[in-house]
């Protein structure tokens, strides 16, 4: 695994400040390791020479000293990593945002928009762990052992060897196991993951379950499940924690052949009790790091991902186009949709499969078809929030793809088929299709779908804060506010995806009604599951399985 | 929290042995590592005073035993503690179902919004971290930290008393003063975080409606303005986040240093042998391990009491549904069922949703239960399944109550496919297997045939051992409704309810099923639940629900 993704390194100056602190405090963290050591030794050693507590006080300070300096530097890499996970996460969460509404706006759905957010806002808690702790760790991990093994090398030529015997042991041991246990290991967790899967899907269903008298002998399947799982896992947690414990012994062993070898040479007059006291605790010194920075990394690794993620996210390629020539006015100029198909890049099959249509200024078409024929898809390459993947979409003949996709869209008022609610007052939901708009044209607007009543029915009317957290509103009372969203907007293409889906026969009447009392110079494409809309359209245009079927065919479609 | 921790506890029934073992195995992989510096420097202090090698060779020894026991120890610890965390995970997971599966469905109603079951089953699996965070380090500290406390004791009291300040300190001080930190930030955070969440969700479902408006800049600016805020309080919380950890360093090497002290003076005095000043203050330095994982533990376990509690919340509540005493025996089948004057609430409080409703489903009738949503169409259903006992009235089967029936003979006489049923994450043979676990290949290609599934079956590459996918999204919805179908087919009871069977299908598709079903219902009596008008007319009668009345019986 790389330490750190490079497209992380390159938006962050927070980044490349953490690796300067992180280095500096590394230095003076492995500095203060040493001057520990030689400090518990030297007052060990007096002592031992029989040293009085008034003789020893000055090291004894020093050495409170230092310790206080260690708190410190843990302190620092702590506040240096947080802070830098803190910005890093802030400027690529605003990135993705900003990206996300240029360039695919549309691509999107529910649960992904969740996830993103909930990446995007949580992921500072997965990246703190890899800033504030594994990096340091490995700085340290590096900084440190090279510190220790120079201190001793001064010291005792022969114990900096004994030291550097074991010392390859570590890496070596650990990057065969590892290695061959790492993959190992994490598909086990992911065995668990879907364990854990396995018992959502099974409360889920509970209901179902329950109806068919399945209930409790699902309990028993539970746990035999979870025990499965629990034998095998501990089966390949058997050889995975093997690495641990080979880089453990590493560091015991070495500590016991340090302390021998010393000792032995103690006895035989070839080295100084505090010189031996100095190097046997630095020995633990040697390996800590490393050791520490191997429990660290499963924990690191998550914040990796969050952050690859939010990256892939981030760089993922441009849907929408981005020309730049002003497009013609839908008024006088006819839409058309020359051999269009489209396929999403994630699915299988084409959504739309060679489509001609046309779209003529002041024209009123219907697009019919059953559900999964590609109607929501031809408007959203109409309005411009995706490219088709063959043919074009061309308005007057110039290609929609070379067009400035701002100018384009002010010419399209649009109801999608689940519009959304923003968090606000009514009024300010209504006011998205025009801002400038006086409160009599809001109140125009929303009578004219029939919505004025129950809005004024409410406390607070047109101020009443609706979206997340404010009052909620049925399906039919959000289609019709975004209806009026859309004749306040005025705009000369009209594109409307089942506008009265979930609305009773009269409000289903009131809106037909206000589609046809548009001015006749609006073109209108307008989507209907079912056939009662189509009547009031000059043409209908049946989409099945992609295709166009017109005239005769599209009315029994 | 000490009450909510011995609570899940109980609830995870880890077995005591193997606690005690997992327990009793850290202790010793700590008390080893410290063995194995004491041991060291008793070796290099005892050879400076330059003995006879051989005087030495016990020390020697010892020096490898701990060096080489040591990883082996920690790793039999590791192991088993992991062994344990997985097998209390599941234990909880099943005893938590078995509490809340006579719930189901009516007591879990504000739970079955997807995301808050997710957090449901996220808080069991959240306690999997019970042992390993809250049970264990605790326990391990305490007797590790009490034997070098005890070590020390017998050679000096004094140092003993340094140490044991310092270990109480590091091991209860310091990861309390972690845990209080963590929560307070999370705390300042949390409103932030929330805020800044619902905002990147808004922007980023409404992102086609706010470009295509030409809005996108006012909402990016709501955003830009809550993630400046949620930085600047994590950039001025990071400043107290490291405190924790630098007093655990700190606690350690003052200790240390205490130690050292406490035996230097006590050898200038003559009451500690020279041998032993360094030996001890190496054991005060490496014993600060035993308390090492305590901060972080704490910061967690936090959130694992939380979900803890909402785990037991849910656990604690008692089925309002129960079998009687002494049950009749089985309805004989064909039975008539029937609502009579039914008033029907979810709860102890609130509005009925049922008022007093009457309904006959006599034998090989078809009933359609018609109504706007709300009106308690779906309520009926959880009645005649006795997921619900009615307030008033009562559900009638073959003219007794429900309630005088074992649960299970009630379920048996319905087949039921509900609005909401559920596909399993399994094969089409497994999922359609739940109605009759006996059922053959053939007796599947059979009822499969009947709601025109057959063709499709037989068309794919692994037949009945095709799966569907997380709640069904491998199939289409037609697909779908029409496998639910199936099973209610399936169980061959005497009544089929169909709670809204089209839902979500287009007319066409809506229509030819509605054929399919009711061919296939045979000589059934069949209640249609729906809001759309497919299948009705052939239905000998149409009840209208509405407010939870019944407003016109045709």
């Amino acid at each position: 695994m790389r330490l750190l993704d490079p497209r992380l390194v390159d938006r962050g100056r927070a980044v490349r400040a953490l690796f300067a602190a992180d280095a500096a405090l590394g230095v003076l963290a492995a500095f203060l390791v040493l001057a520990q050591a030689v400090l518990i030794a030297r007052v060990a050693a007096r002592g031992f020479g029989g040293a009085s507590l008034a003789d020893v006080t000055v090291p004894l300070g020093l050495l409170v000293a230092v310790v206080a300096g260690r708190a410190a530097a843990a302190w620092g890499f702590e506040v240096a990593g947080r802070r830098a996970a803190a910005r890093v996460v802030s400027r690529l969460r605003i990135e993705l945002v900003e990206r996300r509404l240029r360039d695919r706006p549309a691509a999107l759905d529910g649960a992904e928009s969740a996830e993103v957010a909930t990446a995007a806002v949580g992921g500072v808690d997965a990246l703190e762990t890899t800033f504030a702790r594994y990096l340091p760790q490995a700085v340290l991990a590096v900084v440190v052992p090279v510190a220790v093994l120079a201190l001793v090398a001064s010291i005792d030529l022969v114990s900096a060897g004994v030291m550097l015997l074991t010392l390859p042991l570590v890496p070596v041991f650990m990057w065969l196991i590892g290695r061959y246990t790492e993959r190992r290991a994490r598909e086990r967790w992911r065995a668990l993951s879907l364990l854990a899967t396995h018992f959502l899907d099974v409360v889920r269903g509970l209901p179902t379950l329950r109806a068919f008298n399945r209930g409790t002998a699902q309990a028993r399947r539970i746990e035999e499940v979870s025990d499965e799982y629990r034998r095998a896992t501990m089966g390949t947690l058997r050889v995975a924690f093997l690495s641990g414990a080979v880089l453990e012994l590493a560091a015991t062993l070495g500590i016991a052949l340090v302390a021998v070898t010393v000792g032995v040479r103690l006895v035989e007059g070839g080295l100084g009790f505090e010189a031996a006291l100095t190097i046997l605790v630095l020995a633990p010194e040697l390996y800590l790091p490393l050791r520490n920075l191997a429990a660290q990394f499963h924990a690191s690794a998550d914040g990796l991902a969050v952050a690859e993620r939010l990256l892939d996210l981030a760089d993922a390629p441009a849907a929408a186009a981005r020309g730049t020539a002003a497009p013609p006015d839908p008024r006088e100029a006819p839409i058309r949709l020359e051999g269009v198909s489209f396929a999403y890049p994630a699915r299988e099959g084409v959504v739309l499969d060679g489509v001609d249509l046309e779209l003529a200024p002041g024209e009123r078409v219907a697009l019919v078809g059953p559900s999964g024929g590609g109607k929501s898809t031809l408007a959203s390459l109409v309005l411009g929030l995706a490219e088709p993947t063959a043919g074009r979409v061309t308005v007057g003949g110039a290609d929609l793809a070379r067009c400035d996709q701002v100018a384009w869209r002010k010419h399209i008022a649009w109801v999608p088929q689940r519009p959304t609610i923003f968090r606000g007052t009514l009024a300010d939901n209504i006011r998205l299709g025009d801002p400038s708009a006086p409160d009599e044209r809001v109140r125009a607007a929303a009578e004219r779908v029939g919505s004025d009543a129950f809005v004024q029915a409410l406390p607070d009317g047109y101020e009443t804060v609706v979206g997340d957290g404010g009052r909620a509103l049925s399906a039919g009372e959000r289609q019709r506010i975004a209806l009026a969203r859309a004749l306040l907007r005025d705009a000369p293409l009209v594109i409307l995806d089942e506008p009265t889906a979930n609305l009773d026969g009269e409000n289903a009447d009131l809106v037909a009604e206000a589609i046809e009392q548009l001015p006749h110079d609006r073109t209108v494409l307008l989507i209907a599951h079912r056939p009662e809309l189509a009547r009031i359209a000059d043409r209908v245009v049946a989409l099945v399985g992609g295709r166009v079927v017109e005239g005769a065919a599209a009315e029994a479609a | 929290m000490t009450r909510t921790l011995r609570r899940l506890v109980a609830f995870a029934a880890v077995p005591r042995s193997r606690l005690w073992l997992s327990v009793g195995l850290g202790a010793l992989a700590v008390c080893f590592g410290v063995a194995l510096m004491t041991a060291a420097g008793y070796l290099i202090s005892r050879a400076a005073e330059h003995p006879p090698i051989l005087a030495l060779t016990t020390t020697i020894v010892a020096v490898r035993f701990f060096g080489l026991s040591r990883p082996i120890v920690r790793y039999l610890d590791r192991l088993v503690s992991h062994d344990l965390a997985l097998r209390s995970l599941g234990r909880v997971r099943a005893r938590f179902y078995a509490r809340i599966e006579p719930l189901a469905p009516a007591q879990l109603e504000g739970y079955r919004r997807g995301d808050l079951l997710t957090r449901m089953v996220g808080d069991v699996d959240a306690l999997q971290g019970l042992y390993l965070r809250g049970i264990s380090p605790p326990l391990v500290a305490l007797l590790a930290g009490a034997a070098c406390v005890g070590a020390t004791a017998a050679v000096l009291p004094a140092a003993a008393v340094i140490l044991a300040a310092g270990l109480l300190a590091g091991g209860v001080a310091v990861p309390a003063l972690a845990a209080a930190l963590a929560r307070s930030s999370g705390r300042r955070q949390a409103a932030a975080r929330s805020e800044l969440t619902a905002d990147i969700v808004e922007l980023l479902r409404g992102a086609p409606e706010l470009v295509l408006f030409g809005r996108e800049e006012d909402r990016l600016a709501a955003v830009r303005a809550a993630d400046r805020e949620l930085d600047r309080l994590a950039r001025r919380d990071a400043l107290v986040a490291g405190v924790a950890d630098a007093l655990a360093i700190l606690v350690a090497g003052v200790t240390t240093a205490g130690v050292l002290a406490a035996a230097v003076s006590a050898h200038d005095t003559g009451a500690l042998d020279r041998v032993l000043v360094a030996t001890i203050a190496l054991l005060a330095l490496s014993s600060f391990e035993a308390v090492a994982p305590l901060p972080a533990a704490a910061r967690e376990l936090g959130g694992i009491v939380a979900s803890g509690r909402r785990v037991l919340e849910l656990a604690d509540r008692s089925p309002a549904v129960s079998d009687p005493v002494d049950p009749l025996p089985a309805p004989r089948v064909p039975p008539t069922v029937s609502l009579e004057g039914v008033t029907a609430r979810y709860g102890q409080e609130g509005e009925p949703v049922l008022a007093d409703v009457d309904l006959t489903l006599a034998p090989g009738r078809r009933i359609g239960l018609v109504g706007p949503s709300g009106a308690g169409k779906t309520t009926v259903t959880n009645l005649l399944l006795r997921f619900l006992d009615p307030l008033e009235g009562r559900v009638a089967i073959a003219g007794r109550d429900a309630r005088d029936y074992r649960q299970e003979d009630v379920r048996r006489v319905f087949g039921l496919a509900g609005q909401d049923a559920h596909l399993f994450d399994s094969t089409i043979r497994e999922n359609l297997r739940l109605a009759r676990p006996d059922a053959t290949d053939r007796e599947l290609g059979d009822v499969l045939d009947r709601v025109r599934l057959g063709e499709w079956v037989a068309s794919l590459p692994d037949g009945l051992d095709t799966l569907v996918g997380e709640e069904g999204a491998e199939v289409s919805g037609g697909q779908r409704q029409r496998l639910v179908l199936a099973r209610a087919l399936l169980a061959g009871a005497p009544v089929l309810v169909l709670d809204e069977p089209t839902a979500h299908l287009d007319p066409a598709t809506a229509s030819a099923l509605m054929d399919d079903v009711l061919a296939a219902a045979e000589d059934r009596t069949v209640l249609l639940i729906t809001h759309r008008p497919e299948g009705l007319d052939r239905m000998d009668d149409v009840v209208t629900l509405e407010g939870g009345l019944v407003v016109e019986a045709a």
